[in-house]
């Protein structure tokens, strides 16, 4: 086991090395600098700012230094706020990590209680409505969900408050965390249906039914284990959809966390930051993804990490 | 005491009656089998007497467990009966063990859920049940996860959880099928030690397996009960076809062609197939074959001892690691690719599962014109239909047929499909891996006398790879048996069933049901399993299994050898009377 991890990590090295190579391409290649503003700069101060970020290195110079510091643990100075990218990071993470972590959660009790249930009442009115449901919060993208929830609840009844502010509380979590989480409710909740009901015409719970278990115990004892595999290959998805749609919901919402984080950074061309925050969220869904695997390895026995 | 009485019951699905007017009573400590083919409503009826019916099916009639009525009943009035007064084991324990929980656990949820018992009074009752069931080392098997048992004792285990709340009567759907035939004797044994305590409903296709273990029996036809009686009163004067055809199953009475002189058509020469190479498994090591032309040789042993392997070998579809095949005085490249097209066509396989071989998106005369286009793109439209039409007829399937998807097949025809799209070639030789295994008596019968038709047309030679005794011993001029990838006795069938010389092959034959209740059973079963082919014992692979090992079989490996016009593999075999 402790040899299959060090394997994985070791491979995730070459991974990372590729996604942050094509990240430091685009960026570089994309049109603009960090500098150019609508205030022109005026050329010595640019030269001497180009100089202090080594920015007149070749550009393979630049990608060895930047790696050179990943490897470090530094990731640079970033170029439009104050302070080093790692500082920008941790300030920004706790929102982030908060509303993706709330989310997640909202989105396995909720997708998992609804498709079991959908579930035993296969092919019922209220499975079909609510597979309905389900469908429709598929194929509504997040950057459409966000502002009808906004506009319900916040510009209409007024009930919660529409963005983030920094006076605190915590009834700003609502809205974004229900906007996020709403898709992977319909799909974890499909996903969750379809496996349990081939889970339930298996030969073993026709066995745990002769045993006299009860419907409560057969779905706890027997069903959901095995029904979770299908849904726990899913999480690492999942996990990547999360982080992808919390930089639009940030951005709605204006959270200050690390969607908004590196919208920003790429707005101002401010090569670090962008360049921080993938390496970052790169590492984290290799990260999740590890743990997901290993994780198979506890609900399925005849799998064994070697 | 009544345990279970059923009156007039019938279970029907919206196009069918799977379940017809069944009538049956068992009293304690009884044993009842209830026999029939597949599709006679066995199934159906052992899940209708624990209330387990699928949900599109309409019951009628009555059964009543001790007492209490279940048809038309609230599921909750009859939970408490289930397992507690009657225990049910399955066909196949592989897919009746929940694969995700350990034995142990799935043991104790029964106590726990009908309140027999705490979780740790629990946990110690399944260590009991399984000792119970001669489950070797129970404490650990206890924490085992059912893929890490083998067939037998997962069967044993499922027996173990059917017994634990201690019930009055066992209803065993088909419990020895999906095993090999020596376990099947070992898990019979079991059924017999139990019955102390406990009533025992038998559910087989087998008669051979109802004649040793029950006293009255009920024969079903089409869902209908059509004979009933006591065991050796229906053996001994069967009065309905049907039960005339089912004991005729198990004494197969067809004689493979005479053969004239002994030309070989296929041979293996000293062929070693290994897997891995760190845990290196050998499940062919050095075996030699000879199959000439228009015989039939089975290879038979318990599952695991290479027979398929070798199969594939002989196929080309696994490279050995040494040896060669021999085709008609040929040597043939190991990989089938490499092999001249006329090999190809000379020598065709037929595998166990005939739905799963044939391609679903295909009508049957495309399926078996396939081959023809393949290896013989000159015919023409028409003279490849007749070809084709003639295969079938040979199969005994009639025109209708070709234009069938195989989903429209039953396995019988299927299956006879699958040979007839391998005899559109006219090959030499056919290997036939378990080719009638999952056939019922009936059918199995009428496929056998058609391959056995064609081979006395056209000299085919067979390769027939098959667990079935009965079968190999109506069909085979010889019969090779094979113990951890080799050969320990090869030699003429009739002498080789009628005298056994190596105690392996009279384990097996041992250990074949007899379908007469009057027969007097060996006593002797072979005990324990196959040892892992990963770490074979030392000597003689079947020692720690003979009853007759002695200290050189421990350390000496036998070499094969002739023993009276047979090739035997083992040291004793001249002084043993087996």
């Amino acid at each position: 086991m402790a040899q299959y991890v060090l394997r994985r990590l070791l491979a995730a090295i070459p991974t990372l090395f590729v996604v942050i190579a094509v990240a430091f391409m685009l960026i570089r290649f994309t049109p603009g600098g960090p500098f150019d503003e609508e205030r022109v700069v005026p050329p010595d101060v640019e030269r001497a700012l180009i100089e202090a970020y080594n920015l007149d290195d070749p550009l393979v110079v630049q990608f060895f230094d930047y790696l050179g510091g990943l490897v470090r643990g530094d990731l640079g100075p970033s170029f439009r706020f104050e302070g080093r990218v790692g500082d920008l990071i941790v300030a920004a993470l706790p929102y982030s990590l908060t509303i993706g972590l709330l989310a997640m959660l909202l989105a396995l009790s909720v997708g998992i209680a609804v498709g079991s249930w959908a579930a035993i009442r296969k092919n019922s009115l209220l499975d079909r409505v609510v597979m309905a449901f389900a469908m429709t919060g598929i194929s509504i993208p997040i950057f459409v969900i966000a502002p009808l929830l906004v506009l319900v609840f916040a510009v209409r009844l007024g009930w919660l408050p529409a963005a983030w502010s920094s006076s605190g509380g915590t009834a700003w979590l609502v809205l974004p965390v229900l906007a996020l989480a709403l898709p992977q409710i319909a799909y974890i909740a499909r996903m969750t249906r379809a496996s349990m009901i081939d889970v339930l015409a298996s030969g073993y719970i026709r066995t745990a039914r002769a045993q006299g278990l009860t419907t409560a115990e057969i779905l706890r004892y027997h069903a959901l284990k095995p029904a979770m595999l299908p849904v726990l290959s899913y999480l690492g998805p999942a996990i990547a959809a999360i982080l992808t749609g919390s930089i639009v919901i940030e951005t709605i919402f204006a959270i200050p966390g690390l969607g908004q984080l590196f919208v920003s950074g790429a707005d101002a061309r401010d090569y670090t930051l962008v360049l921080g925050v993938v390496a970052f969220y790169a590492t984290l869904v290799m990260a999740l993804n590890l743990v997901v695997d290993i994780l198979y390895g506890f609900l399925d026995p005849r799998i064994r990490y070697r | 005491m009544t345990l279970l009485s059923v009156t007039d019951l019938s279970v029907r699905f919206s196009d069918a009656l799977a379940v017809d007017g069944l009538s049956l009573q068992i009293e304690s400590g009884e044993a009842l089998g209830l026999v029939g083919e597949s599709g006679s409503g066995k199934t159906q009826t052992a899940l209708a007497l624990m209330g387990l019916s699928p949900s599109n099916a309409i019951v009628t009639g009555s059964v009543r467990i001790d007492g209490n009525e279940i048809i038309d009943v609230d599921e909750s009035a009859i939970r408490p009966l289930r397992a507690v007064r009657v225990g049910m084991v399955f066909q196949d324990p592989a897919d009746a063990l929940n694969p995700c929980l350990r034995i142990g656990d799935q043991l104790a949820r029964i106590l726990i859920s009908h309140g027999l018992a705490d979780a740790a009074a629990a946990r110690r009752s399944a260590i009991e049940a399984l000792a119970r069931v001669g489950l070797p080392d129970p404490e650990r098997q206890s924490r085992a996860w059912p893929h890490q048992l083998s067939g037998g004792m997962r069967q044993r285990a499922m027996i173990a959880a059917a017994l634990i709340a201690k019930p009055d009567l066992l209803i065993a759907d088909e419990p020895t099928t999906a095993l090999d035939v020596t376990v099947q004797a070992q898990i019979l044994a079991l059924l017999d030690d139990i019955r102390e305590d406990t009533a025992l409903l038998l559910i087989t296709h087998d008669m051979g397996v109802v004649a040793g273990h029950c006293q009255r029996m009920i024969v079903l036809d089409g869902g209908k009960p059509v004979e009933e009686g006591p065991v050796e009163a229906v053996y001994s004067a069967p009065e309905h076809p049907r039960t005339q055809a089912l004991l005729a199953a198990t004494r197969l009475k067809a004689a493979p062609p005479p053969l004239t002189d002994s030309v070989p058509a296929l041979q293996a020469e000293q062929t070693t197939v290994a897997y891995g190479r760190r845990n290196r498994l050998e499940a062919v090591k050095s075996a030699d074959l000879v199959v000439n032309i228009g015989e039939t040789v089975a290879i038979v042993g318990e599952s695991g001892c290479g027979k398929s392997t070798l199969a594939a070998a002989l196929t080309g579809l696994v490279v050995p690691e040494a040896g060669r095949v021999v085709f008609m005085g040929q040597p043939l490249a190991a990989d089938i690719t490499d092999r001249p097209a006329a090999v190809r066509k000379g020598m065709q396989l037929i595998f166990q599962d005939p739905a799963g071989s044939l391609n679903p998106q295909m009508r049957v005369r495309d399926i078996v014109a396939e081959p023809l286009r393949v290896h013989a793109p000159g015919l023409s439209t028409t003279e490849r239909r007749a070809s084709v039409s003639a295969a079938l007829a040979d199969m005994g399937l009639d025109e209708q047929l070709e234009d069938r998807f195989p989903h429209e097949l039953s396995g019988g025809q299927a299956q006879r499909v699958a040979i007839a799209r391998a005899l559109v070639l006219e090959p030499q030789v056919m290997v036939c891996d378990e080719a009638v295994a999952a056939l019922d008596g009936t059918v199995r019968e009428r496929i056998l006398d058609a391959l056995q038709a064609v081979q006395k047309k056209t000299g085919l030679s067979i390769v027939f790879i098959s667990h079935d005794l009965g079968v190999v011993r109506a069909i085979s001029h010889r019969v090779a048996v094979m113990y951890l990838g080799s050969f320990v006795e090869v030699g003429e069938t009739s002498a080789l069933f009628d005298a056994p010389r190596h105690p392996y092959t009279k384990a097996l034959l041992d250990a074949v049901p007899i379908a007469d209740p009057a027969a007097e059973r060996p006593m002797v079963i072979l005990g324990g399993e196959v040892p892992s082919p990963l770490s074979p014992p030392a000597g003689c692979a079947f020692h720690p299994r003979c009853a007759y090992a002695v200290d050189r079989c421990r350390s000496e490996e036998p070499e094969q050898r002739d023993v009276g016009g047979r090739q035997v593999a083992c040291h004793r075999s001249e002084e043993l009377e087996l």
